[in-house]
């Protein structure tokens, strides 16, 4: 056993049954089949399947549609086909490919589009046109093109799963990290030359312990369901910047943690999505639409090739994997397609890479689960769902994490999950939404009467938490320095006083109020308006950097500190609200991202001066 | 080979159970002739050995369990298109009712369509003016969107729904490939005759496909309607290159025939007896609206639902809600108090707005002064709201123009009547006149380069 670090007893037993990858390039032993006996819908029944593996991918009647084994009885096995079977019929073939649902790894994922069980949209559009047709077969990835491969292990090195063999440069910001499949083990006897190879060709030969020889090509299978390994986990330590105020300042999410975005529709919950997608600071992004509308995909399709990576200035699809499965599309294909999503993250982490998964929405996905439960007549749980739902639910942002990755280098590699919920009736007390909240350390609320308010973000201060801030303190005091935690508690307490004042101001009116509480609901509202609110349609404002999240919060509580210190010396409140500079606060957020330093700078200033008038002021009068 | 079996065994409306077949498919079409040779359809639900179960589309009374010839088709439930449907009328099945001759069929269509792939859809982004100030201003519709109504029994949704149809135009557009499908799910008569007077009497009629299913024909029907209606958008848009407007009214009877088979099949309910499947039932036909690349047409989708009980969170609506790009949400409150169209701007919603405003679309203006509006009517109602309880006195100058703008822009902005066809630029600049109600100050939402430029004259003067 020559796995580096301590490897947990269940892990090592796991691995007999993970695949090593050196399969692959034997595939195609297809020596059992049955014949269908039953179909319902997406369930298949079929009997003379006794030597098949449970979770075998089948292949279901004439048009070969993709199908997975979920429980087998004597020798019949029931069957989740991932496509339309109308036109299926008892007698029809099921052949068994022996292998189960696993996903192809290699060059050429990013800046894919990919269905629920990783077949490349684009190519189906070339192939059958706009609609898609059933028992379509394009590879996943592209195993005609050449990429090219530059060598990084030599002749003699004595590699394990998970040590780099070599690179290809994927995308002009994606260095793709050719490694050795997770299981193997073993000296290098050959490794190719710098050149151009297709996945398929053997770039590497490893001769094992046991003396086998075997080639290693570039692509590497995965099954779905498995989570690759690692060496160890760690508590997540930094934070994901996403560039939007009240994730990052609020309530912020580190790089390798999972999160949940529940919310009502119309809450914005897919604009969240998008804009996590779009700017937070992570070397690879997958985002899994499932079950939601072919229109969304369409816009993320279109529109991040346009958009640019602040970090990198590259687009941002050119890091960007997207997995397709919309509500019209198959229910099956559903359920897999957070399994492929989040594999693909995985080997991405492997790489060493800080990964972002963020599927829309898990919701589609337990009723996928719950679709199926029903079919195959298993008792059903709570609304019908069945009683694994939780268990399932966990072992998805379990594959979430901060990591050392396996090979010899200890490169380090996250894995961030976000997952949106959308509640019936955006009612938080259903299955899905309890589940994932045991389960997540972040919590944005979406909260619809925000939304009609046009707050938007619609996250609501009150109701959302990241169990996060303590083990990213230390982070921010050094990168931000110690005023970071302190001005966000202090925004936060600000808000908390604000909706308690507000119970009051319900009952006596604004005026009864004291000028220090009037202050507190004035300063309050520039909180939300000036800080939280943020314009994600809006070049400027879609993104804010930390640096600037910290100084426009500054700015504002700098604001509030001298209005009290002028309140106490006895200055007129409504003169201390109007002044000027409050109105240049307001704006200050879409002040362009070269300019905005020397901008609010200039405001503290002139803010500093106007209060200080209005104070002289109020003190002749007085 | 049609084969023919005589081998009913139960029939239990509307499932029907058919022994000793042989070589029967899943979601084949099936016939049944009666005694007196009469025929009905149906579809096969699910297929183990021998035993085939067959959902009807009709009512199973009269079937006689001996003397009933069952026949499988071969393939699923089709529908036969062709470019003469345009001004006929077609029951729920799809046969035409309207006296005229049989539709000769230019090629058959499976009505459950495909999925349609998301690397060929266009993104929906080419305004639509309806005319209607909290549509086109607040919650503009775009080309290929899917946009529901919500409204509730007895408000006037059929009103609006037939405004859109009679004044939707693209903007620079030539109107001559424009056509409407009209889908009546479960309605009574006299709904569907007003959209039927209301097409004729604007000459639409010629351009429209009627697809009817009133209220007494059989609920199990309404299964098909919808889906027969929008093979036949998608034959117009898609291949004759037309832009279609789709309205189905009332998706609530549909769900509920879909609940009713359900119940049928013993299946396990979900929320209040609608089955799991609901959502994705709903989203297979939703998703069928949209644009593709390469294509001229486009389908546009209007479903009208009622709410039960006006209540949003009930299962029809809320899934609808997460299928479509928005809704538009009518208001018993404001229909009471004389508000025509009563629609409730805060809760509605237009998801693809944001793509189809703006310079060279509608206004440069568009954007901010949408946003504007929005947040100062909600501003006003809160206002209005504490108004009543601590009275007027309570409320700073500035809460009391907040007020003021809640309810000049009701009276205004949103009731302007079924008659009135509002331009773009009339919406936005009556948006500016009611703003102009507040002090220049509160406008954070508009660029300032804006407010300089289209703030109302009249007010410079004062």
């Amino acid at each position: 056993m020559v796995f580096p670090g301590p490897v947990p007893h269940w892990r090592r037993e796991r691995r007999q049954a993970i695949p090593s990858g050196e399969s692959i390039l034997k595939e195609g032993r297809i020596n059992l089949s049955g014949k269908v006996v039953k179909v319902s819908g997406p369930l298949v029944v079929a009997t003379g399947l006794a030597d098949a593996n449970m979770s075998d991918v089948v292949r279901v009647g004439p048009q070969r549609l993709i199908g997975e084994i979920l429980t087998m009885k004597g020798d019949s096995a029931s069957i989740q086909v991932y496509e339309e079977t109308s036109g299926l019929g008892p007698g029809a073939e099921v052949v068994t490919t022996g292998a189960p649902m696993s996903v192809e790894l290699g060059p050429g994922m990013i800046e894919g589009i990919y269905d629920g069980i990783q077949r490349p949209l684009e190519k189906i559009v070339e192939k059958v046109g706009p609609n898609i047709t059933r028992g379509v077969e394009v590879p996943a990835i592209d195993h005609d093109k050449k990429w090219p491969f530059t060598p990084v292990a030599k002749v003699g090195d004595q590699v394990t799963g998970g040590d780099v063999l070599g690179t290809v440069p994927e995308t002009e910001v994606v260095l793709h990290k050719i490694m050795v499949p997770p299981t193997m083990h073993g000296t290098i006897t050959k490794i190719a030359p710098a050149g151009d190879y297709t996945v398929l060709e053997p770039i590497a030969t490893l001769t094992t312990d046991d003396g086998r020889e075997v080639e290693l090509p570039m692509m590497q299978k995965w099954p779905v369901r498995v989570g690759r390994p690692y060496q160890h986990k760690y508590p997540p330590k930094r934070p994901l910047c996403s560039g939007q105020r009240v994730i990052d300042t609020m309530f912020p999410i580190a790089k390798g943690g999972t999160a949940a975005v529940p919310g009502p529709f119309g809450s914005g919950k897919t604009v969240v999505q998008h804009q996590l997608a779009k700017w937070s600071d992570v070397d690879i992004v997958v985002y899994i639409g499932c079950g939601e509308r072919g229109n969304e995909m369409t816009d993320v399709l279109r529109e991040f090739p346009e958009l640019k990576d602040p970090r990198t200035g590259e687009s941002l699809m050119k890091r960007t994997v997207l997995i397709a499965n919309t509500s019209d599309m198959p229910v099956a294909a559903r359920e897999a397609s957070v399994y492929t999503g989040i594999t693909i993250a995985e080997y991405f982490r492997d790489m060493g890479y800080d990964v972002a998964v963020i599927a829309d929405s898990t919701s589609r996905w337990a009723e996928a689960l719950r679709e199926m439960s029903g079919r195959l007549e298993e008792m059903p749980g709570e609304e019908g769902y069945p009683a694994y739902l939780a268990s399932r639910l966990a072992q998805f942002y379990e594959r979430a994490g901060s990591v050392e990755c396996i090979g010899s280098d200890e490169r380090r590699g996250s894995l961030t999950a976000v997952g949106a919920v959308s509640p019936p009736g955006g009612d938080l007390s259903e299955p899905v939404s309890q589940a994932t909240m045991r389960i997540v350390k972040v919590f944005w609320a979406l909260d619809s009467s925000l939304a009609y308010k046009r707050h938007f973000p619609a996250i609501n201060w009150l109701n959302s938490y990241s169990l996060y801030l303590d083990s990213l303190k230390p982070w921010f005091d050094e990168n931000l320095g110690p005023e970071f935690m302190r001005n966000r508690t202090a925004a936060m307490s600000l808000l908390q006083s604000e909706a308690s004042l507000n119970e009051i101001v319900q009952l006596v009116g604004k005026d009864a109020l004291s000028p220090a509480d009037q202050l507190t609901l004035e300063v309050a509202r520039m909180v939300r308006e000036d800080f939280l609110q943020q314009n994600a349609f809006m070049d400027v404002d879609g993104y804010s950097s930390y640096d600037r999240q910290e100084k426009l919060l500054a700015m504002i509580l700098h604001y509030e500190k001298l209005c009290r210190d002028a309140i106490a010396k006895g200055a007129p409140v409504m003169a201390l609200f109007q002044i000027p500079a409050r109105e240049k606060i307001g704006r200050a957020k879409s002040v362009e991202a070269e300019e905005y330093p020397q901008v609010y700078q200039q405001i503290e200033q002139e803010m500093a001066q106007e209060i200080e008038a209005v104070s002289a002021q109020g003190g002749e009068e007085a | 080979m049609i084969r023919e079996y005589r081998t009913v065994e139960e029939i239990v409306s509307p499932l029907m159970m058919v022994r000793q077949v042989e070589g029967v498919t899943y979601d084949e079409l099936v016939e049944v002739q009666l005694h007196d040779g009469s025929i009905r359809r149906g579809k096969v639900l699910e297929v183990n050995g021998d035993t085939a179960v067959v959902q009807l589309f009709e009512s199973a009374a009269g079937i006689n369990l001996a003397d009933a010839k069952v026949r499988f088709l071969g393939h699923p439930l089709q529908l036969g298109v062709s470019a003469d449907m345009l001004g006929r009328v077609f029951n729920g099945m799809g046969e035409p009712i309207d006296g005229g001759p049989d539709i000769i069929p230019e090629e058959y269509r499976d009505i459950n369509g495909l999925p349609m792939n998301p690397a060929a859809r266009d993104y929906p982004n080419e305004f639509i003016q309806t005319g209607i100030s909290t549509i086109d201003g607040l919650n503009t519709l775009v080309r290929g969107q899917k946009l529901p109504i919500f409204s509730g029994s007895g408000l006037p949704h059929a009103n609006l729904a037939a405004q859109i149809a009679r004044q939707a135009k693209v903007l620079g557009d030539d109107s001559s490939n424009f056509a409407v499908v009209f889908a009546a799910i479960g309605i009574t008569f006299e709904e569907s005759e007003f959209f039927v007077s209301e097409f004729r009497r604007t000459g639409a009629i010629d351009r429209t496909v009627l697809f009817s299913n009133l209220a007494n024909d059989p609920a199990v029907e309404r299964i098909s309607t919808p889906r027969m209606a929008l093979t036949a958008a998608e034959y117009l848009a898609f291949e004759k290159d037309m832009h279609v407007l789709v309205i189905m009214t009332d998706i609530t009877n549909y769900a509920e025939a879909l609940r009713e088979v359900s119940a049928a099949k013993k299946e396990v309910p979900g929320r209040r007896g609608f089955p799991g499947y609901l959502y994705t039932d709903l989203a297979q036909m939703y998703e069928r609206a949209g644009r593709q690349l390469g294509k001229k047409g486009s389908i546009t989708l209007i479903p009208i639902l009622t709410m039960p009980e006006d209540d949003k969170t009930h299962p029809i609506p809320d899934l609808t809600g997460y299928i479509t790009e928005g809704q538009i949400i009518l208001s018993r409150a404001l229909y009471r108090q004389g508000i025509h169209p009563p629609v409730d701007v805060l809760p509605s919603l237009s998801r693809l707005k944001d793509k189809g405003i703006g310079a060279g679309k509608t206004r440069e203006d568009h954007a901010g002064t949408m946003n504007q509006l929005f947040a100062a009517y909600s501003t006003g109602k809160d206002n209005k709201e504490l108004m009543s309880i601590l009275g007027e006195a309570a409320l700073t100058p500035t809460d009391l123009l907040y007020a003021k703008f809640a309810d000049e822009f009701e009276k205004r902005y949103v009731n302007q009547g079924y008659e009135e066809n509002r331009s773009i630029e009339e919406t936005l600049d009556l948006g500016w006149e009611l703003l102009s109600i507040l002090p220049k100050s509160e406008l954070k939402r508009i660029k300032p380069e804006y407010i300089e430029k289209y703030w109302p004259k009249k007010d410079q003067q004062a």
